[in-house]
């Protein structure tokens, strides 16, 4: 069985515990605005075109995003970081994309790691059908939840769905007993007014205490290059990266509450 | 910013200020010790007795005459020079043509100045004098045509020209016995020689006679600081400082004759030992004390017990302590090494950590002192490390981490359990092992019992260019090498690497001769009687250091170069044997016109070629490969003092002089550009981060080493917060359990960011935090990279 994995990242240390190897499987229901991997949207390898600055030239290079890749070829990789993973607490992070967009294949691929010892963190979006979260529960030792928005019509005006299924599957997993992080990507205009986190509060307060640990993730620029690369429009062009400390008072909030609160991952 | 980073720290007032001065005072070069010497061998006395004697002699007359100075308000006493940063010359081992002094007086980076005093002196007195009869006239002298046409061409530097042999560090001895106990020893070896039976008595007898004399010589030495002291009691108003002066009289009058009784004494003895060592000869890495956090601790719990010294009293020692090694810079050198160096610190590299002999946990309370007045005093010398072995508590790896993150560079991360194998397999006992570490930039050695000398950089990437150029070295205009076939007709990648053995085999060779040469002359011209009473087991075997008195005789030869000559060897492996994308001929034309007219296929080199440094075998196996062939060239080799050969895997700067005699490289190096660093990968050329870069560092085995050297950068976000740092001690650990020797982080300033912005191929592995996740900072758009160096900038470093 094949995936379509864009990227395998080594020493990422801000998806989960100690240092970690995070698999990027592509393709996404949602198409938020502010997405920072544009290039993970679609379900099919895509081509952009990349130029080198060299030697006073300019190169242009054709690049494939996605690939196919088996199990073993993804484990292989994986693994030459198990040292790593040993000494830190660490593991793999498989995010995306969407990870639950290719069921079939994640479900593949969590057996195998889990059959291998390997600690896993699934960082998923939640769009998607029940059964396809059900089954991995078995396999995860820690889901790195994202939530956006609460108001129905704004998250889909932002991500083109509707956020009931995020909403309803989140509710489901609270009561699993697993370790949930959800992770609140934080952008200026959209979600950062005090309505929008008084909504979260009331939202996430049955659901302790299954989960009880917020990340707020401030929304940065950093995609800004990719969107020209792959000629992809930019709708957050005009909107600043949020300083780390714009968030500290939403933290301490929520400290106050209870909750287990870091800025960034 | 550095000082006002200080004062707010736990730093007394005159600690602050002898800080400052040192900080402040100027480089210079002083003629002090040139007189002194020159005196000495002008009356001829030289010609009466022994050659170990007249050193002993010649080190008793500077140390009788040269300047008492003590600094306003410290607690450790005695300077080189006349003053902090008065740098001696050594005459007898390197004279400084007045060229020399120009040089040094005008260079950019790390300049000393020099008076018309000391042009004056060097004209009348010194120059006339030593001219023809330096040391190092006699080694060029002594050397054969193939060493110096090696050595033209830059396949290898010598350390010994400049410099004496010296690279050592010092043991437990002195905590436990003073000059007198040793002169004891020294009068019962006397007796017990046997002129009759052992045809080397007489040798012996004068080498003992001379370690008397040197050791006469300190005690002396350290009563002239008394008088010195006691005298400036005598005009000091102020009662706290008078007694201090007094007291500190008095530690002079009891060290080095006596084994110190307290953590002051113990330091002052040091101390004066250290200046004997540097005063005597020039010695490489200057010396320094090893496992201080070891040797300190009874006398501190001691002090504590008894009520006699408080936390903080202590601390206030070793910071003045501290500075006097930032006050004594390492002895210029002349020549074309003081004109492109500017590596004038030495490298007094204080161990912290590790084992203790018997393989417990060393770790301790003045561990964790130590590493605070690390901090406090930032300073460059004395550098600092931590030995790192798996026993060690996870808490000091993080307390030094957060050292780590404020940018100085210190301290180093070493692995005490592949240090401690190293020496094993090296033939040290497990003990003496254990009771070594790393000094210098990163080398194994064990402390108080071995010689352990580096002898000179080797150029790996130039033996590769000699091979493609089947001997003929293009820099020199002249066959250097020897006859090794025309690569053009190399029908195979094995038919180039035999190419490359043939001239590894064949410089290694020469290398080794002039190494035994010149360990000869040291041995019978230089003998060092001073720095014999402190190694084990000098005295006991009545031979001095630089002929091979010390317990273990090591000598080093550094390679340098590793991932540039891995990505060499890859590249035509990968683009002319296997892919067939170019031919050998086509890229050989390529190399000699320097990639003009081939910018398409250096892109491709650059960018689309497996380099060394990404955990993958298709590169990193010709780093194995080369690594084998180096090792089994050099290793066990004897040496002429007894010894044997070792590698060691390291470049402090040579890397930057090595770069500049080799033409372009098959890696897509443009010509004369630096080479790779210690065994980290070519800069830009790793992109899979820090893991992979450790991976790959690991496939060479590093246990058949003397040490190598790693240096990793990372932005100083990756320090925030106890997780991350936990991360980054998960990060060591995991190298370590790899068998990893040393690495060392670099926190990126915010110049090297802008520096990545305006050059991104040069910088291809930096990688930097996002706020929430990590990215490669070329991946960034131009405005985040912006707002990442205004944080950097802001953080300080």
């Amino acid at each position: 069985m094949r995936g379509l994995v864009f990227d395998i990242r080594k020493f990422t240390v801000n998806d989960g515990p100690g240092i970690r190897c995070t698999i990027f499987l592509k393709g996404c229901p949602l198409s938020c605005c502010w997405c920072h991997n544009p290039e993970s949207q679609t379900g099919l390898p895509e081509t952009s075109t990349k130029s080198i600055s060299f030697d006073g030239r300019i190169f242009r290079e054709e690049e494939i995003s996605g690939k196919w890749m088996n199990i073993d070829e993804i484990l292989e990789e994986v693994e030459k970081d198990w040292i790593f993973y040993e000494e830190s607490g660490g593991g793999v992070t498989i995010s995306g994309g969407e990870p639950a967009f290719q069921p079939e294949f994640l479900l593949a691929l969590l057996r195998e790691m889990k059959a291998r010892g390997i600690n896993i963190a699934l960082d998923t979006c939640g769009y998607t059908e029940w059964k396809n979260l059900a089954v991995t529960m078995d396999y995860v030792d820690l889901y790195l939840y994202d939530l956006k928005i609460l108001d129905d019509g704004i998250h889909q005006k932002y991500t083109g769905v509707s956020n009931k299924l995020i909403l309803e599957n989140l509710k489901k997993l609270a009561d699993s007993g697993k370790w949930i992080v959800v992770r609140i990507p934080v952008i200026p205009g959209i979600n950062d007014a005090d309505e929008d986190f008084t909504a979260l509060q009331s939202y996430l307060e049955p659901l302790r205490p299954g989960v009880n640990e917020i990340h707020l993730l401030p929304f940065h620029t950093a995609a800004e290059n990719k969107y020209k690369r792959f000629g992809k429009e930019n709708l957050m062009k005009n909107i600043k990266s949020l300083p780390k400390e714009a968030l500290l008072e939403r933290k301490m909030e929520l400290e106050a509450l209870g909750y287990i609160v870091k800025i960034g991952g | 910013m550095d000082v006002a980073k200080a004062q707010d720290k736990n730093m007394t007032d005159r600690i602050n200020k002898l800080r400052q001065q040192s900080l402040n005072a100027v480089n210079l070069i002083n003629a002090e010790r040139a007189v002194l010497v020159t005196e000495f061998y002008e009356t001829g006395i030289d010609r009466q007795v022994s050659v170990p004697v007249s050193r002993a002699m010649a080190f008793d007359h500077i140390l009788r005459n040269k300047l008492i100075c003590i600094n306003q308000g410290e607690l450790i006493v005695g300077e080189r020079g006349p003053a902090p940063k008065a740098c001696p010359t050594y005459p007898e081992i390197c004279l400084h043509s007045l060229d020399d002094l120009e040089i040094l007086d005008s260079r950019k980076k790390v300049s000393f100045k020099v008076d018309d005093e000391v042009r004056r002196i060097y004209t009348e007195k010194i120059i006339p004098f030593w001219k023809g009869r330096s040391n190092r006239e006699r080694i060029m002298n002594s050397l054969p045509p193939d060493w110096l046409d090696a050595y033209k061409a830059g396949v290898f530097t010598e350390f010994q020209e400049q410099r004496a042999p010296g690279h050592t560090v010092l043991g437990s001895k002195i905590y436990r016995q003073g000059m007198t106990d040793l002169l004891k020893q020294i009068g019962e070896e006397i007796s017990r020689l046997d002129f009759i039976q052992d045809p080397m008595a007489y040798e012996k007898r004068e080498e003992l006679k001379a370690m008397e004399i040197a050791a006469n010589a300190m005690i002396k030495f350290a009563g002239r600081y008394a008088v010195k002291l006691e005298n400036l009691a005598k005009g000091e108003n102020e009662p706290s400082r008078k007694s201090e002066l007094l007291k500190l009289a008095e530690i002079c009058r009891h060290v080095p004759a006596h084994a110190p009784r307290t953590l002051h004494e113990a330091l002052q003895y040091y101390w004066f030992v250290h200046l004997g060592v540097i005063t005597e000869l020039n010695p490489w890495d200057s010396f320094n004390p090893g496992r201080l956090d070891q040797h300190l601790l009874p006398f501190y719990r001691k002090g504590i017990e008894d009520g006699s010294l408080t936390k903080e009293k202590a601390i206030e020692i070793l910071q003045s302590f501290w500075i006097k090694f930032n006050n004594h810079p390492a002895p210029p050198k002349v020549g074309v090494t003081a004109l492109e160096s500017n590596t004038y610190t030495d490298f007094c590299l204080i161990n912290l950590g590790g084992v203790k002999s018997d393989g417990s946990d060393a770790v301790n309370e003045l561990t964790f002192i130590l590493l605070d007045v690390i901090e406090e005093m930032r300073l460059l010398q004395p550098s600092s490390m931590v030995q790192i072995s798996k026993k060690n508590p996870n808490n000091f790896i993080q307390r030094t981490l957060q050292i780590t993150k404020t940018g100085f560079g210190q301290p180093s991360y070493f692995n005490t359990d592949a240090i401690t194998q190293e020496l094993v397999r090296q033939g040290k006992t497990l003990e003496d092992a254990r009771n070594g570490g790393a000094s210098g930039c990163v080398e194994a050695g064990a402390f108080g019992t071995e010689a352990y000398i580096l002898s000179g950089y080797f150029n790996l990437a130039k033996i590769l260019e000699l091979a493609l150029n089947n001997g003929f070295d293009s820099h020199t205009r002249k066959q250097v090498g020897v006859i090794s076939g025309n690569p053009e007709e190399f029908a195979s990648f094995g038919e180039l690497m035999n190419a490359f053995q043939k001239q590894l085999e064949y410089f290694t060779a020469i290398k080794m001769r002039g190494n035994n040469i010149i360990h000869r002359i040291f041995a019978d011209y230089m003998p060092v009687p001073f720095l014999s009473l402190l190694i084990d087991d000098c005295i006991g075997k009545a031979i001095d250091y630089n002929a091979g008195g010390a317990r273990y005789n090591t000598t080093y030869i550094q390679g340098v170069g590793l991932g540039s000559i891995t990505d060499s060897l890859t590249a035509i492996k990968y683009h002319v044997f296997e892919k067939q994308t170019i031919s050998m001929k086509g890229l050989l034309e390529a190399l000699s016109g320097d990639f003009k007219d081939y910018e398409e296929f250096r892109k491709e080199l650059v960018y689309h070629t497996p380099k060394y440094g990404n955990d993958d075998d298709y590169a990193d196996d010709q780093a194995r490969l080369v690594f084998r062939m180096f090792f089994e060239a050099v290793d066990n080799k004897p040496t002429s003092i007894g010894g044997k050969h070792r590698i060691n895997m390291l470049p402090t700067t040579s890397h930057v002089y090595f770069g500049s005699v080799i033409g372009a490289l098959p890696d897509g190096r443009k010509a004369h550009q630096p080479l790779s660093e210690g065994i980290s990968p070519f800069q830009g050329a790793d992109h899979k981060g820090p893991t992979a870069v450790l991976k790959s560092a690991s496939k060479i085995d590093h246990l058949l080493t003397g040490g190598t050297l790693l240096n990793q950068k990372f932005a100083p976000s990756f320090f925030d917060g106890d997780e991350a740092i936990n991360k980054l001690a998960g990060l060591i650990r995991a190298y370590f359990r790899m068998d990893g020797h040393h690495i060392q982080f670099n926190v990126v300033t915010a110049a090297a960011l802008i520096d990545a912005q305006k050059h991104p191929e040069k910088h291809r592995d930096l990688i930097v935090r996002v706020a929430g996740y990590s990215d490669y900072f070329n991946d960034l758009g131009e405005d985040l990279q912006n707002e990442i160096i205004r944080r950097t900038e802001h953080q300080g470093v």
